[in-house]
């Protein structure tokens, strides 16, 4: 990882928001094995560079939507924990006051327009934020995260060429973590680049290293920039991992079947953007170990904090069935 | 007051409304040439950035309204055809309808799908269905079905002043229909429903072209001494169920005429609700009137074969009276 120049303060801020991610997630994990969480949960472990990186590039004006493996986008655009939480225990206290679920969880005071549970059902939306920019003259750029099979889907299509023929401030962010759903990436496209799918909309496409945050940083900023001088839509596509399930529980579905080579699997692991970030940060002495550790143990209370927070918050009223309807 | 034609008041509706509401935007198909022409010569008024042609892309360009509209803008949606909504069905089912209720009111999708419903040009299956009693079945959109250019004015500009998804569904076969229309601004409140003719003996209740077929059915019923009172519903979701109770109540006999297919159709939701809720005032089994169930034939004489006549109407109004 060679960084040289890469602000100091850029480099703890998106350190802090990988480790946030990381922490949040490695807790929800926990949560969700002990049966503590309704539904499903997608955990973003191992791509926490993509969403750190990406929001770090962005400003609080800026907007992105996700997608079912969504927690680490809203923690990344400054998502608040005990919300987030809440809303995973289906709590009155959640950010959709228990209506949404880990799969939709939505912040609009800080432009996290929301994650959707259809594959590439965001794009279309992220498209109609940067036609909202556009249309008022504003600089705000809108940032659209899915997944590689997302870029299978008509969606992907009809939104690159949507936002190209309109020349929209709109950022397509692919994370490919190889696999859609159980099915590699491999055997779903025959192309070993969806970044070079870009081409024919006209627009860049950007291959980059889904594994490091600062990389994923540098390269998102050079798009957002160029999105916000009214040059138009940029694909990256950021070559990532899932460390682990698609979703946790999963093998209750799979009836012992595997799906990964232990090679592969094991490969992926390695790959690991908190560890490769540590390194950086500790080798280049950007911050000392012990505060380090400090930010960690800070990070970890709040993770528990917001645990205890979603025990405590009520269950929703079954009034609040009937709230929320018409505007 | 002056009499227009359908597409003339739908003209006239867009442009005050985009003069009202800079936040009021067009997107859609051939919206600035205005294939269907009550979208022409607005672009010649407000421009490129208020008038905006897309790819034939339904999908992105139903979510690109959405996403206009929960950042601050009122899009209009033209896709053309209710057909082409079936392209577009993960945007408006999935999300534009589901996301304030599942965010936790947190936003709100303020915009309006436009489309041309239902039969009546001969212009095959692909163009000719009636899609509104697919959105009558999805939470949290409204429904409009307009059968006059004085409701069809009305209506569109309460939908854009709405601050929730609107289906408007305009009927091709009622493009050249005139009707009164002010010259003084005015709205139509969504969810009301008008009396087209009052009655006493049997209520018909219908929307959009459906209309007009109950109107012809109840001036033949006239000549026969049968009084039908005539219920446009207007909106379809939400629906005036108390005018068509309240209806049912005097006359004790219900007619529904839809032109849609029949399973699980708009008629079969009315009936339901008559059935269940005034089962006591009737005097005979709620009818239901609607398309054979077939796909949309090409054919002019199939075409109309297909579609609820006024004579399958009155065959309706006579079983409730036999």
């Amino acid at each position: 990882m060679h960084h040289q120049g890469m602000p100091v303060d850029v480099v703890i801020d998106i350190y802090t928001r990988v480790l946030r991610i990381r922490r949040f997630e490695e807790e929800v994990g926990r949560l969700f094995r002990q049966g503590q969480l309704p539904g499903f949960v997608h955990l973003y472990i191992g791509e926490e560079a993509v969403a750190a990186g990406v929001c770090a590039a962005l400003t609080d004006e800026d907007t992105i939507v996700s997608t079912h493996r969504g927690h680490g986008h809203v923690i990344a655009k400054g998502g608040d924990f005990k919300r987030m939480m809440a809303e995973l225990f289906g709590k009155a206290g959640g950010y959709c006051k228990g209506k949404g679920g880990s799969m939709h969880i939505a912040d609009f005071d800080i432009g996290m327009l929301g994650a959707i549970g259809i594959v590439g059902g965001g794009m279309p939306i992220a498209v109609g934020a940067g036609l909202s920019a556009w249309y008022t003259d504003s600089d705000r750029v809108s940032v659209c995260f899915f997944g590689d099979g997302a870029a299978n889907e008509g969606s992907f299509h009809e939104s690159l060429n949507l936002a190209s023929t309109l020349t929209l401030p709109v950022i397509f962010v692919c994370e490919n973590n190889q696999y859609g759903e159980f099915t590699p990436a491999r055997q779903a496209m025959n192309i070993s680049d969806i970044a070079d799918r870009a081409v024919g909309y006209g627009i860049p496409g950007l291959v980059a290293d889904g594994v490091d945050a600062l990389e994923i940083y540098r390269v998102a900023l050079a798009a957002v920039e160029r999105a916000r001088a009214g040059g138009g839509p940029t694909l990256i596509e950021a070559k990532t991992h899932r460390r682990g399930s698609h979703a946790e529980g999963e093998e209750a579905f799979l009836g012992g079947q595997t799906y990964r080579d232990e090679t592969e699997l094991a490969a992926a692991q390695a790959k690991d953007p908190l560890l490769l970030l540590h390194t950086y940060v500790s080798e280049n002495e950007i911050l000392p170990a012990e505060l380090l550790e400090a930010l960690d143990g800070e990070i970890t209370a709040s993770v528990q904090e917001a645990v205890a927070a979603a025990r405590e918050s009520p269950e929703p009223e079954i009034a609040a069935l009937y709230e929320d309807l018409w505007a | 007051m002056p009499r227009k034609t359908y597409v003339a008041a739908i003209q006239e509706a867009l442009a005050e409304e985009m003069r009202r509401d800079p936040s009021v935007f067009l997107i859609g198909e051939d919206v600035r040439i205005g294939v269907f022409p009550s979208t022409r010569g607005l672009y010649a008024e407000f421009g490129d950035k208020r008038v905006i042609d897309t790819p034939i892309s339904e999908l992105a360009v139903a979510g690109a309204g959405i996403g206009a509209a929960i950042t601050g803008l009122r899009p209009i949606v033209d896709l053309m055809f209710g057909t082409f909504l079936y392209l577009a069905f993960d945007q408006i089912a999935n999300q534009a309808g589901a996301m304030r209720y599942m965010y936790g009111g947190q936003t709100k999708a303020s915009l309006v799908f436009m489309v041309q419903n239902g039969a009546g040009s001969s212009a095959g299956h692909h163009h000719s269905q009636a899609v509104h009693q697919f959105f009558m079945n999805m939470p949290q959109i409204k429904v409009i079905l307009p059968s006059s250019p004085y409701d069809g004015k009305g209506l569109l500009k309460s939908a854009i002043r709405d601050d929730n998804p609107v289906l408007f569904l305009h009927s091709l076969s009622l493009g050249g229909k005139r009707s009164e229309v002010p010259t003084e601004e005015y709205l139509i409140p969504i969810g009301l429903a008008d009396v087209k003719r009052a009655g006493s003996d049997v209520t018909i209740c219908a929307a959009g072209p459906a209309v007009h077929t109950a109107l012809a059915a109840a001036k033949t019923l006239a000549s026969a001494g049968v009084d039908a009172e005539v219920i446009d519903l207007r909106s379809l979701s939400p629906w005036d169920k108390g005018a068509v109770l309240e209806s049912v109540a005097k006359t004790g006999r219900f007619v529904a005429v839809d032109e849609s297919f029949p399973t699980c159709s708009a008629a079969s939701e009315w009936a339901a609700t008559v059935a269940e809720e005034a089962f006591h005032q009737l005097k005979a089994p709620v009818q239901r009137v609607t398309n054979k169930d077939v796909p949309m034939p090409f054919s002019p004489v199939l075409e109309k074969a297909a579609l609820p006549s006024a004579d399958d109407v009155i065959a309706a109004v006579q079983r409730t009276l036999s």
